[in-house]
């Protein structure tokens, strides 16, 4: 029996449970709902509930244990001998599944379980048989790990069967003691309505559980990295050369340095067009000037960043190699930190001027006529009245744009290039953290490596710095709104 | 005999800002019809009225603080010392820098005491140096009756004072550009009662130095701290004349009215 | 400060000189940002448009039985023996054929360039026709195949006669053999709709790729996208607006929220390779983990604009609803939510249209493997635009620069869309209370 069928019977069963419990309810008052204490259909809401849920929670705990126990009981099978040079059990374990999952190709191909028996016997064929599956298993099969592929089956299946048996058993169960508690004064409503809000606490959860998974994951494996790469040669070298042979070199600092470098000039591009443009719509544009300009500026923030990373590769590297690079014979390449940083510069400008006009808008008129009214201009008055006032709100609106910067990926990875680099020269094409997160982990993953691994470790710093700056940046700028409120 | 004894005092009292035929629109909203005033030097000269009569819209007029309402339009003549303040060769920071004003609710900016009160003579330029520019603070200070409070702390937040010493430092603010005329939009409106009397207290010394227009809702204080007093009604200027005369024997019965309670 | 208000003097001369130029820098900011959008915008769409075209060969195919079906029982198995290399051939042999029918001059031209008029993607077309149709065998049609990515740069202004002259893959002979071809009507740029629905092609065939594949993937991963976030985004907003009381819990959900939706994407990708690929097993490339890791990106981005819209319903409303008996559970669900509802819409389209062009995080769960066949469900391998556009990027050939473009401009369309679709719900149902 599959999952999906077992899902629409249980649902079947909820259902016809909604219309019994409905029904019953009608029936114990006579048919006078007025006597009821909720209204019918709330009586079959409860059965169907109770029928449904534990059953579906039972599956989903099911499907997350069951490889565990499996692997558990196989993972014997697999002498210590068996595991090549080099290699670990679980890595083996992780062949076993793939060779399963291809056993069930072959099966799905309408070979029938005959021919898998037969292939169990002579194990040198199962490598063609499953290549013909779609399924490529490097090196040759070893018996054991094939006993423990067919032994990881057969317990699957096994699992499965017993799991129908288990849920259907529970719904079955929830069923009949749900619609033997209907009566006319059962509180069917305030039940039903239990559960529902049960439901909405669980979805604000899984902002919680999002969060603990990132950090849990990240820290899971950036500690995997630190016992095959020690830590100090990480924090504290300042050469960043990964070898897929073993002997690399992964210092962050070069990688630190290119995204700082990147960010610092997409802000110095970004804070005064973003600032300036904000003051001109704040104090001197006219309200229809505002209502255009405004959500034109903003297009810029709901453009992907793809796009700009395509901008930087086709129209802004070119030209900044053609005209400044070469001339100045700073440079040949057409991915350099000035070109990320220029484009990145153009993409980060919506978030500093929209922040930036909310916060100087929530700067008090008052204060605005009390210095117009001693006779000083617009200007003297955004200068030393309006942006001394809104200056806290600024710089969170600043952190904000640069937490943006750092954790900005796609064009960093189009435009800024790939060598890792301590040098000072803004046309050099130099790299970042997310950019090398996404070559250590792009392609086929190892997860046993330390060049794979290593990412990790570069995703936890990038996590900790962004949230680092979004939560300064958020108590900046909360703080400054209580100011004037 | 009574009346020449007025006549003389007009003439001696000149005139600083008068008002012919002033319209005031805010889009196609005829806020201010017709006003003919004129204020004196060295004088406290009162707006009352019901709310929305458009006293304090006049008064913005009067140092063109409206120009930063976009739809804003004023007519008719208003001249500071015969120069009309709406000539289009008139720069309005210039003239705010003569016509200083105080506001409704205490507005001092968030700096120290000090930088609030040397803002005006810096953004100016009315002082050559740091001593000269000390010595405008102190006596701006003093003449506001605020430099004994705050003597010791000129470098705090001038938001860290009280509701009445804050507005006394607007005061002071304004004035510290040395203006001609004084311009206060119901300035004791957010204080309490001991804090007014203070303020009141106050406009009643700067008299001999400027000339005050005061917009208040309070008749009491109209009559305590004004000699000349205008009344507004809807927009138009009903009553204008000598504060006491106003309050003890209007010539026009809406005034009456209003004094006694009946409107407003 | 004496002196007349009608003349200006020195000073504040000079001042208002400095508000001028203040004003002025802030003009230019303005124009600044709006000359970037531009410019941007232009490069894109110049740089795009072009791939909605394309230059087609028409010529007449003889399928001859001899070659490709020679038992001659039409048999699928045995026909599909013969591989796209006899159907290349055949193509070659036909546009040879019908050069010299009409008595073109090759003028110079080499048979490599003949041959190479035609994309190699072609001969697959062909062959899937043939397959497709088996009674096609011994009959002459006439077929259109893809020219060349050179061939089709050339009458892009891609490729120019001096730059073919340097290029192995095409020559300045075989470009005006291409001139004749178009004068005699074989050759022709028309508009071209395989764009959309094709699936990618190899490195060396640009004429080829299209965007189909990415369509369908990143439309799987918006339904997934849709299906989770909005009930999960609507009921967790609900609690937290209208029933969560004060206490370290909720506060600790609501701080998260506000962190969560300032994570970089590429966090996100980390995550779903750790969870949803080596932690759960799922499958790389699939556009369930596309959906589900931009499900989890999107949340706290529905759940602010949602809560915002819960927050501007009025309580007058919330305390009518109680104030006739009902439990607070159906106040919100019968009167509060349905008045919110236009916000929530709003918020969760604008939602979805970042989804849709983020890259980031689906580079790391394998979204850019090279894939063939159209997904058939949303565990199978599939594609995405955005990922597309990059993968086009780190392609050698220079047709492919087009090809990303033009995805781009498709992209945008939709986001295009989906953002008009969010302001005209916006000001048709906005509510003033």
């Amino acid at each position: 029996m599959s999952i999906g069928l077992l899902l629409l019977i249980i649902l079947g069963l909820g259902l016809a449970g909604w219309l019994v419990g409905r029904q019953r309810a009608v029936a114990s008052v006579a048919g006078d709902i007025r006597k009821l204490h909720s209204l019918p259909g709330y009586y079959g809401h409860t059965v169907f509930l109770m029928t449904t849920v534990p059953a579906f929670l039972l599956m989903i705990a099911w499907t997350l244990a069951q490889p565990v126990v499996i692997e558990s009981r196989i993972a014997d099978m697999i002498a210590t001998s068996d595991i090549p040079e080099g290699s670990s059990r679980g890595l083996v374990m992780a062949d076993v599944r793939r060779i399963a999952d291809g056993l069930d190709a072959v099966v799905a191909r309408g070979e029938g379980d005959a021919t898998l028996a037969a292939v169990g016997v002579e194990g040198a064929d199962i490598r063609a048989r499953l290549a013909e599956a779609g399924v490529a298993v490097g090196g040759e099969v070893k018996p054991s790990v094939l006993a423990a592929a067919l032994e990881y089956r057969a317990l699957s299946g096994t699992a499965l069967t017993a799991l129908a048996a288990v849920a259907l058993i529970l719904a079955l169960a929830g069923l009949g003691w749900s619609i033997s508690r209907i009566q006319g004064e059962y509180r069917a409503r305030n039940a039903t309505e239990a559960f529902v809000m049960w439901l909405l606490i669980g979805c604000s959860l899984i902002a919680v559980l999002t969060t603990v998974g990132i950090i849990a994951s990240l820290v899971f494996e950036t500690a995997h990295f630190f016992r095959l790469y020690p830590a100090a040669d990480f924090f504290f070298s300042a050469t960043w050369n990964p070898k897929f042979g073993g002997g690399s070199s992964l210092g962050i600092w070069p990688l630190v340095w290119g995204t700082l470098y990147v960010s610092a000039i997409s802000l110095v591009v970004a804070v005064p067009v973003g600032l300036m443009s904000a003051i001109y719509l704040a104090e001197y544009a006219s309200k229809r000037t505002r209502s255009w300009v405004k959500p034109a500026i903003e297009i810029l923030a709901g453009i992907p960043t793809i796009v700009y990373g395509l901008f930087a590769l086709i129209t802004v590297g070119p030209l900044l190699r053609d005209w400044f690079a070469q001339p100045l014979g700073l440079g040949s390449s057409s991915s350099s930190v000035m070109t990320a940083g220029l484009v990145m510069g153009i993409m980060v400008i919506p978030f500093v001027s929209s922040l930036s006009d909310d916060i100087i808008n929530a700067v008090p008129q008052s204060l605005r006529d009390g210095s117009l009214g001693l006779g000083a201009t617009s200007s003297e008055t955004v200068r030393q009245v309006v942006l001394p006032a809104a200056l806290p709100g600024i710089v969170g609106a600043v952190l904000l744009a640069a937490s943006r910067a750092i954790g900005e990926t796609m064009i960093v990875v189009m435009g800024a290039g790939a060598a890792a680099k301590l040098s000072l020269n803004p046309f050099e094409a130099m790299t970042t953290v997310t950019v090398k997160i996404v070559s250590q982990l792009t392609g086929d993953t190892e997860f046993a490596s330390p060049e794979t691994l290593v990412a990790f470790a570069l995703g936890l710093t990038l996590f900790t710095l962004t949230l680092g700056l979004n939560i300064l940046a958020l108590y900046i700028v909360r703080k400054y709104r209580e100011q004037y409120e | 005999m009574k009346d020449l004894v007025m006549e003389t005092r007009v003439d001696v009292q000149t005139v600083k800002i008068e008002a012919r035929k002033a319209q005031v629109f805010y889009g196609t909203n005829h806020a201010i019809k017709d006003v003919d005033v004129d204020i004196l030097d060295k004088t406290v000269t009162a707006f009352i009225g019901p709310s929305g009569c458009g006293k304090s819209t006049f008064l913005r007029c009067l140092n063109r603080m409206n120009d930063t309402i976009a739809s804003c339009r004023v007519e008719g003549k208003i001249t500071l010392e015969g120069e009309d303040i709406y000539d289009p060769r008139v720069d309005p920071v210039q003239l705010r820098a003569k016509i200083g004003m105080v506001f409704q609710k205490p507005n001092p900016f968030p700096k120290s005491i000090y930088d609030n009160v040397a803002y005006g003579p810096k953004i100016h330029g009315l002082t050559r140096n740091k001593a000269e520019l000390d010595q405008v603070v102190e006596s701006c200070l003093r003449k506001a009756a605020l430099w004994n409070e705050v003597k010791d702390r000129l470098h705090a937040p001038g938001t860290g004072l009280s509701g009445g010493q804050q507005q006394r430092l607007c005061i002071a603010r304004a004035i510290a550009t040395s203006p001609e005329v004084l311009l206060m939009d119901e300035p004791c409106s957010a204080l309490d009662p001991i804090a007014t009397a203070q303020v009141e207290e106050l406009i009643d010394e700067l008299r001999s130095q400027f000339s005050v227009v005061i917009v208040t809702h309070s008749m009491q204080q109209a009559a305590r701290v004004s000699q000349k007093t205008a009344f507004f009604h809807l927009g138009n200027l009903v009553e204008f004349g000598e504060t006491s005369q106003i309050f003890t024997n209007p010539r026009d019965p809406r005034t009456e009215s209003y004094i006694t309670g009946r409107i407003g | 400060m004496s002196g007349s208000l009608l003349t200006q003097d020195p000073r504040t001369k000079a001042r208002n000189a400095a508000e001028r130029r203040f004003r002025g820098y802030g003009l230019t900011a303005i124009v600044v940002a709006l000359l970037a959008l531009v410019w941007l915008l232009i490069s894109i769409f110049s740089a795009g448009l072009p791939a909605f075209r394309q230059t087609f060969l028409t010529f007449p195919v003889t399928l001859d039985e001899k070659v490709l079906d020679k038992s001659g029982t039409r048999d699928i198995a045995v026909m599909s023996k013969v591989t796209t290399v006899a159907f290349a051939k055949l193509l070659s042999q036909s546009i040879e054929a019908e050069i010299t029918a009409r008595g073109i001059d090759l003028g110079g031209a080499s048979a490599k360039d003949v041959t190479k008029l035609v994309s190699e993607e072609s001969a697959a077309t062909l062959r899937r026709m043939v397959l497709a149709d088996p009674a096609l065998v011994g009959t002459t049609i006439e077929f259109t195949a893809l020219a060349t990515g050179r061939i089709d740069g050339y009458y892009k202004g891609r490729v120019t006669m001096e730059s073919a002259a340097l290029d192995k893959n095409t020559s300045p002979e075989q470009l005006v053999l291409a001139d004749k071809l178009k004068e005699a009507g074989i050759l022709g740029t028309r508009l071209n709709s395989g764009f959309l629905t094709m699936p990618d092609a190899s490195d060396k065939r640009p004429e080829a790729a299209g965007l189909g594949i990415a369509v369908v993937g990143s439309f799987l991963m918006m339904v997934v996208v849709l299906v989770l976030s909005l009930p999960i985004g609507v009921a967790a907003s609900v609690y937290l607006e209208e029933f969560a009381p004060k206490n370290w819990l909720t506060d600790l959900i609501e701080v998260n929220i506000a962190n969560l939706a300032a994570v970089p994407s590429i966090v996100y990708g980390i995550l779903g390779l750790a969870i949803f690929i080596n932690f759960a097993g799922l499958p790389q490339s699939a556009p369930i983990v596309g959906g589900l890791v931009l499900t989890l990106m999107t949340l706290p981005r529905i759940i602010i604009p949602t809560r915002a819209a819960l927050k501007a319903v009025p309580p007058s409303i919330r305390d009518a609803a109680l104030g006739v008996g009902a439990s607070k559970l159906q106040t919100v669900l019968h009167h509060v939510l349905p008045l919110a509802m236009p916000g929530i819409l709003t918020g969760m389209i604008i939602g979805l249209a970042q989804a849709l062009g983020e890259t980031a995080p689906l580079l790391l769960i394998g979204m850019v493997a090279f894939v063939r066949d159209f997904p058939g469900g949303l565990f199978d391998p599939a594609a995405a635009l955005p990922v597309q556009v990059y993968n086009w990027t780190q392609r050698g050939d220079p047709g492919f620069v087009e090809r990303a473009s033009g995805a781009i401009i498709v992209l945008l369309l939709f986001l295009i869309v989906m953002n008009t679709v969010a302001i005209i719900l916006r000001r048709k149902f906005e509510r003033r209370w």
